[in-house]
């Protein structure tokens, strides 16, 4: 038996089904990504003075991993088109370059952005002691220009072993340029190019610290919403890169010879995914990375 | 500006549609390039201070929302789709701010207001 409406669209809704399917799925990813960014707005927004790290991120990296997105929204669509004037060739040219960006985008983030963070460290410091460490945090300056103080010291962890070690009872980090120099008013505002950590040396006894780890997932509500967010919408371009690999298989260029609407109304459907990954990474992209 | 019509069984027809393909290209060609351009206006606005933190984040959010509108009207085809999606969109959008609503009842204490 054929399955009715998989080309042709039915009369009174004038669509066919997985266009109906397709937008169905997309609506619970809404709820489910919405979900996510309620509570990124309510972590965010209940966050205190000096609490919500700025800057963290890699913003160039950022920015290029969007124009990849933005431009495998393109190609995805292009590959539509070429299919809609009946151009195989083309089509499987398209495909492959969103195929190309897809993995870009994942390689670029697992392999780059997130190792990055893992091997970064950073030390929230008592309240009581934030005077000690002064020359590294700069809160005078910061309170004489009305900005948020800073609580957490950053850097490139020496003694590793300190983690696990309570016989160790200090954390050498190199630092950040911000600790390195905090008074300077350059360090105010997050740059846009990242700048390696210094050769500047602080030792930080672990009875000062509230909370010191890698930038990892429990570092943090930030990074806690950052890798969860993230690593969802990772998981979703996965999905896409692994849909759009089927497209070029065999099985589906049968399908195009057989009725090459068929192929186009599948990848239309596919694209509309992708397209909704795209636009999740349009508000994943600044209030990450830029705010 | 949306979906090109169905290709034409009849052989001189093909050729106008042909074209008209080619314009929907066109513009879907014009869409990444403003997308691409409002990245960049994003990342540069990030470090302009607007006054407070909150003027920086209703402005990031508000270069977004545009890019956002762009892929769903343009390349999702929403600015000339079919009235059952848009069905499913309304109470899509209803019970999504119904979520973010419910996010700030949190803060709401009805015992020290």
């Amino acid at each position: 038996m054929e399955i009715p409406y998989t080309v042709s669209a039915r009369r009174d809704t004038g669509l066919w089904n997985a266009k109906v399917g397709i937008w169905l799925f997309l609506a619970s990813e809404v709820m489910l990504f919405g979900g996510l960014f309620s509570a990124y707005i309510f972590l965010r927004l209940d966050a205190g003075p000096g609490d919500w790290p700025h800057g963290l991120l890699n913003v160039p990296v950022g920015t290029g991993n969007t124009a990849i997105l933005i431009a495998s929204s393109v190609t995805v669509v292009l590959a539509w088109a070429a299919l809609k004037m009946r151009d195989l060739t083309k089509y499987r040219i398209y495909m492959a370059i969103t195929i190309l960006c897809g993995v870009a985008f994942l390689v670029v983030k697992l392999a780059y952005e997130w190792p990055q963070k893992f091997d970064h460290f950073g030390a929230f410091i008592k309240e009581d002691a934030l005077g000690k460490y002064e020359q590294y945090l700069g809160n005078k300056h910061l309170l004489e220009k009305g900005l948020p103080p800073r609580k957490e010291i950053t850097g490139h962890l020496h003694n590793k072993e300190a983690l696990k070690d309570p016989n160790i009872k200090e954390y050498e980090i190199a630092l950040d340029p911000i600790n390195a120099d905090p008074t300077n008013p350059a360090m105010d505002r997050p740059h846009f190019w990242p700048k390696p950590a210094t050769e500047k040396i602080a030792t930080i006894e672990k009875e000062d610290v509230q909370y010191a780890n890698m930038f990892l997932p429990k570092h943090s509500a930030y990074f806690a919403s950052y890798f969860t967010i993230t690593g969802l919408h990772g998981a979703h371009v996965l999905g896409g890169v692994l849909v759009f690999c089927y497209m070029m298989l065999p099985a589906s260029t049968r399908i195009y010879r057989h009725n090459p609407e068929h192929l186009a109304n599948r990848v239309e459907v596919a694209g509309l995914f992708w397209h909704f990954v795209d636009l999740v990474w349009i508000f994943v992209f600044p209030l990450f990375y830029l705010l | 500006m949306n979906n090109p019509p169905d290709i034409s069984p009849v052989e001189h027809e093909t050729e106008e549609y042909a074209h008209e393909v080619r314009r929907h290209v066109r513009g879907y060609l014009m869409v990444g390039a403003t997308l691409i351009a409002f990245t960049i206006i994003t990342v540069a606005l990030s470090y302009v201070n607007f006054g407070t933190q909150k003027a920086n984040v209703a402005v990031a959010l508000l270069v977004a929302t545009f890019k956002a509108g762009l892929v769903a009207a343009i390349f999702m085809h929403l600015s000339a789709e079919k009235r059952l999606i848009y069905r499913v969109l309304i109470f899509t959008g209803f019970f999504v701010f119904g979520l973010f609503w419910l996010t700030y009842l949190a803060w709401y204490d009805p015992v020290h207001r």
